[in-house]
């Protein structure tokens, strides 16, 4: 039994070790964005988190970002990927390929081949940062096609579908009324990993002149320091919460899977 | 929709999904993939091929293979081995630290709080830190960072007596464990899951110790996903940017700071697809590391099954 113990101790000490190394900079960061005048203590960062209209300009833009590029990107897979599963399994492997396409080319990259692009978008639909949503729905594909693969599979997609449609519903209506409510648990947690991506996402927005919450925070950070670590802060906790929320989803899922 | 003959196509239904109940789909039925392939085909395919066939061509639109020489040069070459040396060491030290902490996890309570919060945690910093991280590193190491004061005003150190280190290779090393070692946990945790207390039993009840069980049954096992994550963490922290973007902002020591520096107008006359060949590069090194990783994965799928 000695070993168990040793292998307490190492536990003990990673675990440990390598939490002061992750909580420090949290702390760090706290630490950093409550300095006031003269060694005192000031809430000055955190308030004039809301006073900053560019700051919150770009909070707006990022929310509403992430709203369209989970909403394009149901709209897009989710028809797509249960119609291939039920009646073209030859596109299958072309349309996995294409999803996990953007795992192989790095944003910085697609950047450079986004540039000429989006000269057109802006050209066509003005140039509004929303039209990132297009970008951003290409970001996430690769997530968001594992978690509603995942969702699809775990189902008997054809039964399900036969049964509706031998009582005389259309394909909109198994689609609407079948598919969406039996994998809904994959499609909030595709729908969160989307929402958590597109908040922290600087590359394509900073290159691409848009203004968003990261590209805000950088260009905030050359003038005022403590209100970007401030802001930094709040968007890891947000973002840890949207995870920590996505733990107990797939829970759940896990627990009907074993009803059934 | 509607048009599409109905469940008439699928006799029994009983036929497995990849072979496909509906035979010969009518060409409504191709309609439905259309609005994804023409999205995909527009903002994925087409600014992905725009780049690897930019990199072939001079400011005329030519054929050359300049752009390409020019990566093997001066500050471009330079830049890609600091690139892979910066991604290689990161994805040791966050494969051999990240490995630890995803065993200290892994041997408590499955459902438990502890490992819960850390691997939610490790989404956050593995996907979403980006600018973030760069900011927590100022508060903490920054000239005026909390540990930096520290040391100054209570030890008498001056961590930034040398050089602004923070602001180059070594801060950036530092700076990408902090995504190195949370990503590791995301990848290697269902490789350790998957370690049954069976084989540590059979193990202990013919006389085996821990060191005999990790050096013949759990090493081997993890041989192979450790050095699939290895080569992932090593194509992450070579396709990272935002981070580098944030922290550095006088200099390119990197590629991806290189792109920067081209699409931000940094640009010699003659060499507008340099850029693009940058980008070529960095796809090329991505996909080696990926190729890689699928035939180790896939050689061992053989043996495993």
């Amino acid at each position: 039994m000695g070993s168990l113990v040793k292998q307490r101790v190492l536990r003990t000490v990673v675990l440990l070790v390598l939490g002061i190394y992750f909580i420090l900079p949290l702390i760090a960061m706290a630490e950093f964005s409550t300095r006031g005048k003269g060694g005192s203590r000031s809430l000055e960062s955190w308030t004039s988190i809301v006073d900053d209209e560019g700051l919150m300009e770009a909070l707006v833009n990022s929310l509403l970002l992430s709203v369209t590029s989970a909403v394009l990107m149901l709209v897009l897979l989710v028809p797509t990927m249960a119609w291939i599963r039920l009646r073209l399994p030859q596109l299958q492997r072309l349309v996995e390929f294409l999803c996990l396409l953007p795992l192989a080319i790095p944003a910085i990259v697609l950047v450079v081949g986004m540039a000429p692009l989006y000269a057109w978008v802006n050209y066509f639909l003005g140039d509004s940062p929303l039209t990132l949503t297009f970008a951003y729905t290409v970001l996430v594909l690769p997530f968001a096609y594992r978690a509603i693969d995942a969702g699809l599979a775990a189902i008997d997609l054809k039964t399900l579908s036969e049964a509706a449609r031998s009582l005389g519903a259309s394909w909109f209506t198994v689609l609407w009324k079948v598919v969406v409510p039996n994998i809904r648990v994959a499609l909030i947690g595709a729908s969160l990993l989307s929402v958590a991506l597109v908040l922290g996402e600087f590359t394509i927005a900073s290159l691409l002149n848009f203004d968003t919450l990261q590209v805000q925070v950088n260009l905030l950070g050359k003038r005022n320091a403590g209100v970007s670590i401030a802001v930094s802060l709040l968007s890891l906790l947000f973002a840890f919460v949207l995870l920590f929320a996505l733990s107990y989803v797939g829970q759940r899922r896990r627990q009907t899977v074993v009803e059934e | 929709m509607t048009s599409v003959a109905p469940v008439a196509t699928t006799p029994g239904g009983s036929t497995p999904s990849r072979s496909g109940a509906a035979g010969r789909p009518s060409a409504a039925a191709w309609l439905v993939a259309v609005p994804f392939l023409a999205f995909v085909g527009i903002f994925l395919v087409y600014p992905t091929i725009l780049v690897l066939f930019g990199a072939f061509q001079d400011s005329n639109g030519g054929l050359t293979l300049d752009n390409l020489t020019t990566l093997f040069t001066g500050v471009v070459f330079d830049a890609f081995v600091r690139s892979i040396e910066l991604s290689a060491l990161t994805a040791v030290i966050g494969a051999v630290f990240g490995a630890l902490l995803t065993w200290a996890v892994a041997v408590g309570n499955h459902e438990g709080m502890l490992r819960r919060v850390v691997v939610a945690a490790s989404g956050v910093l593995a996907q979403f830190g980006g600018v973030p991280l760069a900011f927590a590193f100022l508060a903490t190491i920054g000239f005026e960072g909390l540990v930096t004061k520290f040391l100054r005003d209570n030890v008498g150190i001056d961590i930034f007596a040398g050089s602004a280190w923070l602001f180059d290779l070594p801060g950036l090393t530092l700076v990408y464990t902090f995504f190195q070692i949370p990503l590791m946990v995301i990848v290697f945790l269902p490789a350790l899951d998957g370690l049954r207390p069976q084989w540590r039993e059979a193990n202990a009840s013919l006389g085996g110790t821990s060191w005999t069980y990790w050096r013949h049954v759990g090493g081997p096992i993890l041989t192979p996903p450790f050095l699939g994550a290895l080569l992932l963490l090593f194509a992450n922290a070579f396709s990272a940017y935002a981070t580098a973007a944030a922290l550095v902002s006088q200099g390119s020591p990197i590629v991806p700071l290189q792109i920067r520096g081209f699409l931000t107008g940094e640009v010699v006359l003659g060499q507008e697809n340099l850029g693009k060949a940058l980008g070529l590069g960095m796809v090329i090194v991505v996909s080696i590391a990926m190729g890689v990783n699928v035939l180790l994965q896939r050689r061992v799928a053989k043996w495993v099954r």
